[in-house]
């Protein structure tokens, strides 16, 4: 079944850049990811594409493919008619370097951010003790392989660049919530997630979750449960009774770094 | 040079995978003013891609485990080549670096009393490997890098290094670019770690990603470091083989230790026609056996599919050979029929994802078809066992850069906790290197820059010269089809005669376009690192005239006492590398005990 696929590239840097075609052979099997990778060895050695695992576990690959945002090395050519044109975009929500290569920096600056894990004690025989339950919980999110796609379709980020300033986006809401489940962690996470993350700026219009190679059901298992706790826990006025009386678990102690 | 981009550390750490993280954070928390540089982003390194889990004798599962057994099951694994006191240090400090994890975020799967869960690998008595789902190598690089970043350790992503700089025999620091704008910087340090991972991309068929072109181990050779044991490459018995297009990507060895079974295209299960002596007192030699040992430990020896690496992967290339393959040139490996589609699914959520995504296969209906595929190098830098520094003074490598700790094959699992303790162990001792040097550091001179900058442009200023591409192309051929499973003297001179060819012809490669990320002349510059350990390899597995672990000689099949003592040692000098034997370090009598093939079990 090999044929020849008319792939368009963008190609071009912070300055400026278009759309280049290419004419190129594609066999049974293969992903974007490699028709790209023959484009490199045999019509442009210098095209620039970012790849370590190409195996979807890495998520170096991000790019936009006839638009939509996906990994290159998970996108079967059999996705497509022989006929068809394959369009490859960077990721727009971010600023290009050059070709399909983006500055993903915004990423890396808001994981600094973020408050560290901060576990309880030990229990008096010296281990940790967790219900396979329970940790399940935290490993959906645990599962994220920093793609950035979600970061991508997010519209907080991608049409307001002043937003940037005080939003992390979906990939830092599934972390705050995966610590916020953390059957360890000590910090108040839900309100973390409100104040210095931007949690309320989101207006759930689940893009994040249909992008997510790994399943991550971002929507429904982390930003909304966070949203509703922060509600509970800031506002429920039986709730601030409650602690006023009780000491209720995950809010009794101000975060030290936060 | 004075335009130059410049940073002056106490410790320089090349790599970011696990044992680039975890010598990183330990040697800040010494103290030590401590950088971080990668090729790739942060947290895109190749242990992200680790499946089955961290081998540690914690005794959650089986509480008769302990150090003793897992160093013995290291060492005989390794068939008895490892430095031993690596051996012993690895199997005494794992279950500690997976603790640490845990306080450090990691969330890993639990037993019924809420312990850290612990499964069943190859050459591995007891269930013995921490683990989340298959995919453990994510949760250990995240939580090194969310610690890493907790703790504010400076990180050079998308960097790298070309050349180490030196001042006498001590390291003074390290030259690179950044891959992004193809600028060259500066590292002033008196202390490097190497944490570059290995050799794989010089190999068509491999799990390995592009990273793994042997950085560390030609930079160490270069500065004047020794390799050992660099015929050793392990063939990973369960790679995909169709489409071709992910042909060599890694089906975890989890599928057999959660009951898996390989079987031809008879239906057979044909690794009971293949147990060799060493190892038959522990095997099982009929199914009934083995299928009841995942339950029964004590009163059952293992199944037969999980023998180590080494003897599976010959085994899968004999049935193949002998017309018994699959259609695509594999085995089958089955558990579709052996366990419910449930279990599948919560045990190996990748590997059912990526066998759906990439091959249309339904691993809990169907079996997989697999085949060998290169994955590890068990040769590398030759360091002190304690402290992990090279023979040249500042210069330390970790992980799977580093030699000596696996012998001729490594134990699935024992990788990962391979690149926490002995990534600790670096980190903590070059940051007292670099303490204890105080002021007195060598200075980095600045010809040395000037040397590896105009070696560094050399492709952009020939026109009309080769295609890295097509080197790589033919250098990865070259090493599958003369220097893989299966080694013959004839073949591997050929190999030799090839890379002096594609060594002449890289002296005149063209890259087009600039330098602002151009992975044309990134490969450029990679290729004689991997053209280097390729020489290496094919040079020690001709002078290795024996069969042993992951070094199989169709001229010389058996294992030999002689070849037992020594380990191959090479070395650049002038330009040219040397090969030479070094006789092995002599076991302590008490350990030595251990290593009997039924040996009297000790609790710690």
């Amino acid at each position: 079944m090999a044929y020849d696929a008319h792939f368009r590239v963008w190609r071009g840097d912070v300055e400026g850049g278009g759309l280049v075609d290419f004419t190129v052979p594609v066999n049974e099997g293969e992903v974007v990811l490699d028709v790209l990778h023959r484009i490199q060895a045999t019509q442009a050695g210098d095209l620039a594409v970012r790849w370590n695992c190409k195996a979807g576990k890495c998520g170096s690959c991000s790019a936009e493919i006839n638009g939509r945002p996906r990994l290159l090395c998970m996108t079967r050519m059999n996705l497509f008619a022989e006929s068809d044109v394959v369009t490859l975009t960077p990721l727009r929500a971010f600023p290009v370097i050059r070709d399909l290569v983006t500055n993903v920096s915004f990423n890396y600056e808001k994981a600094k951010q973020l408050p560290a894990f901060a576990p309880k004690p030990r229990e008096a025989d010296g281990t940790y003790r967790m219900a396979q339950v329970d940790v399940e919980r935290g490993q959906e999110f645990r599962k994220c392989i920093e793609c950035f796609l979600c970061q991508n379709v997010c519209h907080v980020i991608r049409d307001h660049e002043a937003n940037k300033e005080v939003f992390a986006g979906p990939r830092f809401f599934i972390r705050y919530a995966e610590l916020d489940m953390h059957p360890l962690d000590t910090n108040d996470r839900k309100r973390m997630a409100q104040e210095q993350a931007g949690l309320g700026m989101c207006n759930i219009t689940k893009c994040c979750t249909e992008v997510c190679p790994e399943g991550i059901h971002i929507t429904d298992n982390a930003i909304i449960p966070m949203k509703e706790r922060v509600v509970d826990t800031k506002y429920d006025p039986l709730v601030w009774l409650g602690n006023k009386i009780f000491r209720r678990n995950g809010i009794e102690r101000p975060s030290a770094e936060g | 040079m004075a335009d130059m981009e410049r940073h002056s550390y106490d410790v320089v750490v090349i790599g970011a995978g696990g044992a680039g993280l975890r010598a990183a954070i330990e040697a800040h928390a010494q103290g030590a003013r401590t950088a971080i540089v990668c090729k790739s982003l942060l947290g895109k390194a190749h242990t992200v891609m680790a499946e089955g889990g961290i081998a540690a004798a914690m005794g959650n599962v089986w509480s008769e485990d302990n150090w003793r057994v897992h160093f013995r099951d290291t060492m005989r694994g390794g068939k008895m080549l490892n430095n031993w006191r690596m051996a012993q240090l690895h199997a005494q400090e794992a279950p500690d670096r997976v603790w640490e994890l845990e306080e450090w975020g990691a969330l890993f799967d639990r037993t019924k009393d809420g312990l850290i869960s612990q499964r069943d690998f190859g050459g591995h008595r007891y269930a013995r490997l921490a683990h989340v789902g298959d995919r453990t190598g994510l949760e250990m690089i995240r939580t090194l890098q969310q610690h890493a970043v907790s703790l504010g350790i400076d990180v050079f992503m998308e960097c790298t290094i070309t050349r180490l700089l030196k001042g006498g025999n001590q390291i003074s620091g390290a030259f690179g670019y950044w891959r992004e704008s193809g600028r060259f910087i500066c590292f002033t340090a008196p202390a490097v770690i190497l944490a570059t991972g290995g050799i794989g991309k010089s190999y068509k068929v491999t799990s390995n990603s592009w990273e793994y072109t042997g950085d560390g181990h030609a930079l160490a050779l270069h500065a004047g470091a020794a390799l050992l044991n660099m015929e050793f490459v392990q063939f990973h018995p369960t790679g995909m083989v169709w489409p071709l297009s992910v042909k060599g990507l890694l089906v975890t060895e989890s599928v057999r230790g959660d009951g898996g079974v390989l079987r031809n295209s008879e239906g057979k299960r044909f690794m009971f026609d293949y147990i060799p002596a060493f190892f038959a007192k522990e095997t099982a030699d009929n199914e009934a056996e083995a299928d009841r040992w995942y339950d029964d430990k004590a009163g059952n020896r293992r199944p037969p599919e999980l023998l180590p690496r080494d003897e599976v992967a010959r085994a899968i290339n004999s049935e193949v050979k002998a017309g018994r393959g699959s259609p695509h040139g594999g085995v089958f490996l089955d558990i579709a029929s052996r366990r419910s589609a449930e279990y599948i699914r919560k045990r190996l959520p990748s590997m059912y994802h990526q066998f759906k995504e990439l091959a249309d296969v339904d691993i809990t209906a169907e079996p997989m078809e697999i085949g060998p595929t290169c994955h590890y190098v068990m040769g590398g830098v030759e360091v002190d066992p304690d402290t992990e520094m090279s023979g040249v003074q500042g210069l330390y490598a970790a992980g799977e850069v580093a030699g000596g700790m696996h012998g001729a094959n490594r134990l699935g699992g024992n990788s990962l906790s391979d690149l926490l303790v002995f990534g600790r162990r670096a980190g903590l001792a070059a940051a007292q290197y670099a303490t204890k040097l105080g002021t007195d550091r060598p200075s980095v001179a600045d010809h040395d820059v000037v040397t590896a900058s105009r070696a560094a442009l050399a492709p952009f200023e020939e026109e009309g010269g080769e295609n890295p591409y097509t080197v790589q192309m033919e250098l990865q051929e070259t090493m599958n089809s003369l220097v893989g499973i299966i080694r013959t003297a004839d073949e591997m001179t050929q190999a030799l005669a090839k890379i002096t060819e594609l060594k002449e012809r890289i002296r005149h490669l063209t890259v087009e376009g600039h330098r602002q990320y151009n992975p044309g002349w990134h490969l450029a510059l990679d290729i004689s690192n991997m053209l280097r350990v390729s020489e290496c390899v094919a040079r020690a597995a001709l002078e290795r005239q024996e069969s042993r672990g992951g070094h199989t000689r169709d001229d010389f099949p058996t294992a030999e006492p002689e070849w037992g003592k020594v380990n191959v040692v090479l070395r650049e000098v002038d330009d040219e590398i040397t090969v030479s034997r070094q006789p092995l370090l002599v076991i302590p009598a008490d350990l030595a005990e251990l290593l009997a093939e039924q040996p009297e079990e000790k609790k710690s």
